[in-house]
């Protein structure tokens, strides 16, 4: 446990000298203050029947689809192609604390980056006092429940791409993996609740499974305010399976 | 404690697939001893070293390290080795000296003596001065080694193990390299392997030569020298013919081998000779050619052979059985 904060100062420290993370960061912010800006200005000119923060939430997938694999595709394929994996090998260092500490260094940043974004409602708030007093702007019911919502649902998509980065020594591979999992996890959940919808038969424990994987139900939720224990599992026990599957495959392919 | 062998590697075994790397590998190396890894690429010298140092499990077989079973608690022998790895991977974007606190945190050195464990292996390898500070990304590459050595040496381990100290360094840096080794001596365990014959002749107290996977040789560069090039060898120079000087030399009972020879100009002939018999032989030589007016002597020297040509009569003669072996196999199994 020790050797895991050290672990994860090294990484975070890391990250802080390194410029791709000033990068991602700046156009994540720019990408996502554009898209708050849109929705904004939508609401001014057809009434919405969301608050805008419920709009900017429900678009969570766009960032996580190229900040996840960016932010993740190089902790451990890179270490493993540059040999650094190796060295870290040699010490008496648990495998699942280099896991864990390389998922925490990417998650914490990962939720970093989403905090920050708390800032235009802040802003918005700022430059029109008018309808930051009727509370449509900084209801706080909607924005706990949607951070909660990507807190949790942060633990699952970051740990899809340490497990991507985890299994190849190529960074472009891993990204890509990555990629097209969270993809499948995101897109395919909410496809496969669609065909459920549209009289497909199903049994009720398969109607049940696919109720289980919608990301999408899930935020709805929670910016609603009802917090549900199922998406809790769900997320924490994919995150904790596919970070114990890593830890396995870089033990197996030291 | 002293009579632990800080390596002991018994019948080790390890395959990929349906390659096998090494095969039924033994050795010990004792406290304090500086040995030799030798082989030619794909040997298995560093899947040896990669299981000595817990990264990969062996296939089969069992080694120590420090009295302590590698496969059993590779948490403790990480503790007692501090490894230097093939190519020896730095991340380029840190100070030397942050790395070197980062991986002296790693390896369990406690806080109050951080400072004092880091400076410590930064003289020892010449790097507090000069690197200190520097970027390890902008470093030539002989800094880059000693950035390695340092590294291996932190934490104060009983074995260091390191894969090609050597490789791609200029003569000067492998004298600094090879100087750091002697400083070790006595001190620590130190094995390492190398391409560089004459490096490992004079850092090595003692030489281990693996071959496809097994080893082939063990011992003193002076042991091996009898073991696979026995005799006394010479060179000389002979103004005369080479069947005269045979004659010569069979008159006065001297058992003489030819096993090169060159001529140059004005009929002098270069001759490397083995020979064998009872007591000096360099002025039976000498006594042999005197009386001769045909043949006069001009030059006569021994020469002991280099471990570049033990290593290549080693790694011969394993491939020479490994041949016949495989030529036997095909036999036997047509005869059944």
């Amino acid at each position: 446990m020790r050797n895991f904060f050290i672990l994860l100062k090294h990484e975070l420290r890391m990250l802080l000298i390194s410029p791709p993370t000033y990068i991602a960061a700046v156009l994540f912010l720019c990408l996502m203050g554009f898209l708050y800006w849109a929705i904004l200005r939508g609401m001014v000119n057809t009434p919405e029947e969301n608050l805008p923060i419920v709009q900017f939430f429900s678009i969570f997938w766009i960032p996580v689809f190229f900040v996840v694999p960016l932010l993740t595709m190089r902790s451990i394929a890179g270490e493993r192609s540059t040999g650094t994996l190796d060295t870290l090998m040699t010490t008496p260092t648990s495998r699942a604390s280099v896991i864990l500490s390389k998922f925490s260094g990417a998650y914490i940043f990962y939720m970093l980056l989403w905090l920050s974004t708390l800032s235009f409602p802040l802003i918005a708030a700022k430059l029109f006092p008018s309808a930051a007093l009727s509370g449509s702007l900084l209801e706080p019911a909607p924005i706990i429940g949607g951070f909660t919502f990507l807190g949790l649902s942060g633990i699952l998509f970051v740990s899809i791409g340490i497990f991507a980065s985890s299994i190849t020594r190529s960074q472009l591979v891993a990204g890509m993996l990555s990629f097209t999992t969270l993809f499948v996890a995101i897109i395919g959940g909410q496809q496969l609740g669609n065909i459920a919808q549209n009289g497909a038969e199903l049994s009720f424990w398969a109607s049940e499974l696919v109720n289980y994987l919608q990301i999408f139900q899930h935020l709805d939720d929670f910016s609603r305010g009802v917090i549900d224990t199922r998406p809790f599992f769900y997320y924490t026990s994919t995150g904790v399976l596919l970070l114990g599957l890593s830890t396995l495959v870089i033990e197996a392919k030291a | 404690m002293e009579t632990i062998p800080s390596i002991r590697v018994e019948n080790l075994t390890r395959k990929f697939g349906s390659l096998t790397a090494i095969q039924n590998v033994s050795f010990t190396v004792n406290r304090g001893e500086i040995v030799g890894f030798l082989g030619p690429n794909g040997a298995g010298k560093s899947t040896t070293m990669r299981i000595l140092s817990g990264i990969m499990p062996a296939t089969s077989g069992s080694a120590w390290v420090g009295g302590v079973a590698v496969a059993h608690n590779p948490y403790e022998v990480k503790q007692r080795i501090g490894y230097m790895p093939e190519n020896n991977p730095l991340p380029d974007d840190m100070r030397v000296v942050e790395y070197l606190r980062f991986r002296a945190r790693l390896k369990g050195v406690p806080g109050r003596k951080l400072r004092e464990t880091v400076q410590d292996v930064m003289e020892t390898c010449d790097l507090a001065r000069t690197a200190r500070r520097k970027i390890i990304g902008t470093l030539s590459k002989g800094f880059r080694q000693r950035v390695g050595i340092a590294d291996a040496l932190l934490g104060n381990p009983e074995v260091i193990i390191m894969d090609e100290p050597t490789i791609g360094l200029d003569p000067h840096q492998i004298q600094g390299i090879r100087k750091l080794i002697n400083n070790l001596r006595g001190r620590l365990t130190v094995v390492l392997s190398s391409h560089i014959l004459p490096e490992i002749e004079r850092s090595c107290d003692r030489v281990i030569i693996i071959n496809r996977g097994r080893v082939v040789a063990s011992g003193t560069s002076d042991s091996l020298r009898e073991e696979f090039l026995p005799g006394n060898r010479f060179e000389l120079e002979v103004k005369g013919c080479e069947t005269r000087v045979a004659e010569l030399f069979k008159a006065k009972g001297l058992e003489v081998e030819f096993l090169e020879k060159e001529e140059s100009e004005g009929d002098i002939l270069k001759l490397t000779i083995r020979a064998q018999g009872n007591g000096e032989l360099g002025p039976q030589l000498i006594a042999a050619l005197s009386d001769s007016p045909d043949c006069t002597l001009r030059s006569l020297a021994p020469r002991v052979p280099n471990l570049e040509e033990i290593f290549l009569a080693a790694t011969k003669r394993s491939w020479e059985e490994t041949i016949e072996s495989s030529k036997i196999k095909p036999a036997a199994a047509a005869q059944s």
